[in-house]
């Protein structure tokens, strides 16, 4: 984990590869994910991060362990870059005991209190708030955490947003507000949505410190936020960052793409964050390619193994369904 | 004995804020108004002064950014005290309440707490008009993780918010501005109370009176009315709307076999449409007339005074209405 | 061979239409490549593969409309033996698969029980509450004649227990005691061992009345005019089931004339002991036969309108025997009546170890001469049987001139 303040991320081949590796986890158990709902193993609302890795990845590498994380329904990317078990998430997109929130979650809500992982939240700009209230709890306990924020552009049209940006200003409570803006609200092209499309002026209108950057290019989101990060652990005050990326895939699996070219689509994909990764490591004399078939390999092993561990896991018996509803300890 | 003192509702509602700030460091209550102004309602009056802005937070007007905020501070180990400044801003927080309070326990599998209390002034009688005269107690007992407590009486508004911190989930207060300024008698030493049950305020033989909220007093009055015309009915304080103590009306019921619920909310899927339901349910052999409702008219409650009054059940209305149960 | 099936892409997708097909047979597949355009409710959905091989065969034609996992083509996999197996124990129909793995509980059907229903389809409806259905029902009472007094003028509990006390004997007759055509031994009724108990209770305690109480008799005629006007008025606004009877304003005129007449409310253990509240037993026969004596406590000072409500709530208990043991055996004087249709007097016996007892008979209408005119009134036969060992007839007397001055004036009551 990086520690220097420096601006550039000097890093390691050995870091160069585990960065590759969560990428391409990423990618592939995105993928699965994918074929599984075909296959009706998945249900529910199944939105994937293919084309947005980089973000994940670059950003929690400038976390620490106690900070805390809230993301959105396409969350898939943060909870692995985080460090989640990927056979307790397929567990939970299968509906099992086993998955990491006991299967009453689902793709949209992946919850692990042991890593600071909160969510999960399918109400668009729903977790904001909580977020700057999970700040504050931080300010007035004394403690020295970051909670970061991780939205879609889309969100930034909700008045949640706005009142969320005033309040972590106003309070000065240590929040990343970490925007993915991917261009796409669902369907709606951000040009549709927003008076002002440069999201990243939005900040300064609340007096928050605020940066933008190529959410494809890791090495760039990985400066970015450690440069966010450092900027709220020193003033506890609160920072917007932008990052441009793209989804490869449709919003969510039952999407016919009606609202966007095929051809602007095979623009941003050689914009793909992964080769693009991969070949400056390979430049870089970091990695070579056998190195990355290796990953290759590994990558589909822990996958095998995540969809394995949810083919086993066991459907939660029905006269348990009121679980949960209130702490079991308080009223049984 | 305890020695018995003369409180304002609004003065019990305050000495249980000071307490559980004194009590616990965690706790803090955040909420427009509540502090420069003395907040809306004068409850919070003197506190920011005695305990500090860190304490007594003043918010910008952002009912869900603020109400969020709390969820996420319970969420992180604190115990904030959220006050809505009325119920008919809440609807404006009730995404936080509904979509992240209540199910944040439930979709992490059981590994998230939301231990926030939210406090909202509510209720019709002072001439507010239609946006300012809400009862939105059915629409948040309807939905599962959040405890709705109903603030009926003095000892209540002195106890049920030292209760409330306690739980480990959301509660919901509905605190009733209509009884701000009225005096009761509760023991000098009274304090928590239990919030798992519905409470007999007064035993009788012929009829359960079943309400909550203003209706509680009011229904207590009519009660002493019906009393000197021979007829002596029963009256209960439901308290807890979720999740429901159906224990307490039905055991009421097996003796006086006759019920009518009492309400200002709306009549439609409203809280005395669960109690007849459920009495319906599993005291219907010990019925000897159907339950009947008083509740809220079903209209935009109305600004003039005599239009607001026929809105609601008034004394009178609850009187005739058992005489004529009583009576046919 | 992989089967290729129509893929499931939301929960709401039923079908889709095959609209192009992308790979011809023969064509290499690779994971990932776009096998065909399907179109769904949500426009052109470009298919995805998933799986390696060549594409064997088409199995349905574009154009055609097919329901999610109906198998579109077969694809021969490149690396046979692997591909195959995980292939086929994944295929078939997924969605009913993935029914069949979720557990549900298993729910016994139970016959339907439909003959009871039949039965009661013929009756015309009857309005009545459940509880006065279940307490009917319960005592066996044919409740299809009742006029009811609740609600919509619906049968209620009040008029079942008022059938149930005014209507013994024909309650009886009606009552078909052992219907259960399963009871082939000898019927036992649960009561049974109660009512052996009771007659022997009764057995005792009157014999030792008999035996050890030398009792003197007083009788006095008295009108009831006053008392029936009162009654009528204060009845007026009432409905049915609150309503006054006499039985509750004699007991009250009774209980007053025992205050002015203490030692009539006493008990002689060796002596006459005087007791300092009055509660008055009444004697309530039981419709199988025997009798108990619950008592209303301190009717002194409770209003007639009090006494009637606990006369109806103990008497269709005590008929249930549902008495509480403190509602028995408390009583420190008792009254005895006949009740419509019944003798003119009646003479009790002192229940020992009191010291007095009072006999009401039928109020009759006859004829009373009164300020020197002949009218007809309603009287009643009062009789006092007291224990001389206790008291001497000048007290007997006076009790029962008290009894008659109250009656006389109701509003003193």
């Amino acid at each position: 984990m990086k520690k220097t303040a420096s601006n550039k991320p000097k890093i390691s081949a050995e870091e160069g590869k585990r960065l590759l590796h969560q990428m391409l986890l990423i990618r592939r158990f995105e993928e699965k994910s994918a074929e599984e709902y075909t296959k009706s193993k998945i249900r529910g609302f199944l939105h994937l991060y293919v084309g947005e890795e980089a973000v994940a990845v670059g950003v929690t590498q400038s976390l620490k362990e106690e900070d805390y994380i809230l993301s959105t329904y396409r969350e898939h990317g943060h909870a692995l870059a985080r460090g989640m078990d990927p056979g307790e998430i397929m567990a939970e997109m299968f509906g099992k005991l086993e998955g990491c929130s006991m299967g009453r979650g689902g793709s949209m809500h992946l919850f692990d209190s042991k890593i600071n992982f909160f969510g999960g939240n399918a109400i668009v700009c729903g977790h904001l708030p909580m977020a700057v209230g999970m700040a504050l709890a931080s300010k007035k306990q004394g403690k020295k955490n970051v909670t970061c924020c991780f939205f879609g552009e889309g969100a930034a049209a909700e008045g949640e947003f706005h009142e969320s940006m005033n309040l972590a200003a106003l309070w000065n409570v240590p929040v990343l507000f970490l925007c993915e803006n991917n261009l796409y609200a669902m369907g709606t092209a951000l040009k549709y949505t927003h008076s002002e499309q440069k999201l990243e002026k939005k900040g300064p209108a609340y007096g928050i410190e605020t940066g933008s950057v190529n959410g494809m290019d890791l090495m760039a989101v990985m400066e970015a936020s450690q440069k966010a990060v450092d900027y709220i652990r020193k003033t506890g005050k609160p920072y917007f960052l932008v990052c441009y990326t793209y989804r490869f895939r449709a919003h969510s699996m039952f999407d016919a793409e009606l609202y966007r070219e095929k051809a602007e689509v095979e623009k941003w994909k050689k914009e793909d964050p992964i080769p693009k990764f991969s070949e400056y490591l390979l430049k870089e004399k970091m990695i070579s390619a056998e190195e990355i078939q290796e990953i290759e390999g590994k990558v589909e092993r822990e996958i095998e193994k995540a969809i394995e561990f949810a083919e086993n896991g066991t459907w939660e018996d029905v006269k348990d369904l009121t679980r949960f509803v209130y702490t079991e300890s308080q009223r049984s | 004995m305890s020695k018995y003192i003369n409180l304002s509702y609004r003065d019990a509602l305050k000495s249980a804020i000071r307490e559980a700030l004194k009590n616990d460091e965690r706790v803090f209550l955040m909420g427009e108004d509540v502090g420069h102004y003395g907040g809306a309602f004068a409850v919070s009056k003197g506190l920011l002064q005695e305990f500090g802005p860190e304490r007594i937070m003043d918010v910008p007007l952002s009912e869900s950014g603020f109400t969020g905020s709390g969820i996420g501070a319970a969420l992180a180990g604190m115990k904030p005290i959220v006050e809505v400044m009325t119920v008919n801003f809440s609807l404006l927080a009730m995404d936080q309440i509904i979509n992240n309070a209540a199910t944040l326990l439930h979709m992490s599998g059981g590994q998230l707490n939301v231990p926030v209390v939210i406090r909202m002034g509510c209720g019709i009688g002072r001439q507010l008009a239609a946006q300012h005269s809400h009862s939105w107690e059915p629409f948040y007992a309807h939905v599962p993780g959040l405890i709705v407590l109903s603030v009926g009486t003095h000892e209540d508004a002195r106890g049920m918010l030292l209760s409330a911190l306690e739980s480990p989930d959301p509660v919901i207060l509905f605190e009733y501005t209509s009884m701000l300024n009225l005096e009761k008698e509760i023991p000098e030493d009274a304090g928590a109370v239990d919030i798992r049950q519905a409470k007999v305020l007064k035993q009788g033989k012929d009829l359960s009176l079943i309400t909550y909220g203003t209706g509680v007093y009011k229904c207590l009055e009519a009660a002493d009315i019906l009393a000197g015309e021979g007829m002596d009915v029963e009256v209960i304080d439901l308290r807890v709307l979720r999740p429901m103590d159906e224990e307490t009306f039905l055991t009421s019921i097996t003796k006086t076999h006759r019920a009518l619920v009492v309400e200002d909310a709306w009549r439609s899927v409203s809280i005395s449409s669960e109690v007849a339901a459920r009495i319906m349910e599993k005291a219907f052999y010990e019925l000897d007339a159907p339950v009947e409702r008083l509740c809220g008219v079903e209209v935009p409650i109305p600004y003039p005074k005599h239009l607001e009054d026929a809105s609601v059940p008034q004394v009178y209305d609850i009187v005739e209405k058992v005489t004529k149960m009583l009576r046919p | 061979m992989i089967e290729f099936q129509m893929p499931s892409l939301g929960a709401d997708m039923e079908d889709g239409t095959l609209v192009e097909w992308r790979k011809k047979p023969g064509d290499i597949i690779r994971r990932g490549d776009i096998i065909a355009d399907v179109d769904t409710q949500k426009g052109l959905i470009e298919i995805e593969v998933f799986d390696e091989g060549i594409l064997e065969k088409h199995l349905v034609m574009e154009g055609q409309k097919v329901p999610v996992g109906t198998v579109l083509a077969l694809i021969k996999p490149l690396k046979e033996a692997k591909n195959v197996e995980v292939e086929k124990t994944e295929g078939e129909v997924p969605e009913k698969r993935e029914e069949l793995e979720i557990p549900h509980p298993i729910i016994e059907k139970k016959p339907m029980i439909s003959r009871e229903i039949e039965e009661k389809t013929e009756m015309p409806r009857i309005k009545i509450s459940p509880l006065a259905k279940r307490i009917a029902e319960e005592n066996k009472i044919d409740y299809s004649k009742i006029k009811g007094t609740g609600p919509e003028g619906s049968i209620v509990k009040g008029d079942i227990e008022k059938l149930m006390i005014s209507m013994p004997q024909e309650a009886e007759v009606t009552e078909p005691e052992v219907a259960e055509p399963e009871v082939a031994e000898p019927e036992v009724k649960p009561q049974a061992p109660a009512w052996d108990a009771l007659r022997m209770a009764i057995a005792s305690s009157m014999s030792k009345s008999n035996k050890e109480i030398p009792h003197y008799y007083l009788e006095k005629r008295m009108n009831m005019s006053k008392a029936m006007d009162w009654l009528k008025e204060r009845n007026r606004e009432r409905p049915i089931q609150k309503r006054l009877l006499p039985v509750a304003i004699l007991i009250k005129a009774v209980a007053k004339a025992l205050d002015e007449v203490p030692d009539l409310n006493a008990v002689w253990e060796g002596s006459l002991q005087r007791k300092n509240e009055i509660n008055i037993g009444f004697v309530v026969s039981l419709r199988s036969g025997g009798i108990v004596l619950p008592a209303i406590l301190n009717a002194d000072t409770k209003p007639v309108d009090e006494i009637m409500e606990i006369l109806n709530d103990l008497i269709p208990r005590a008929r249930a025997f549902k008495l509480r043991s403190s509602e028995l055996g408390q009583s420190t004087f008792t009254i005895t009546s006949i009740g419509e249709g019944g003798a003119d007097k009646i003479f009790g016996l002192i229940y020992p170890p009191q010291v007095g007892i009072v006999g009401f008979g039928e109020i009759s209408e006859q004829p009373v001469a009164e300020g020197g005119m002949l009218g007809i009134k309603p009287v009643i036969d009062v009789t006092l049987a007291a224990d001389h060992r206790a008291t001497d007839g000048l007290v007997g007397s006076r009790f029962l001139a008290a009894l008659n001055k109250y009656l006389q004036n109701p509003d003193n009551l």
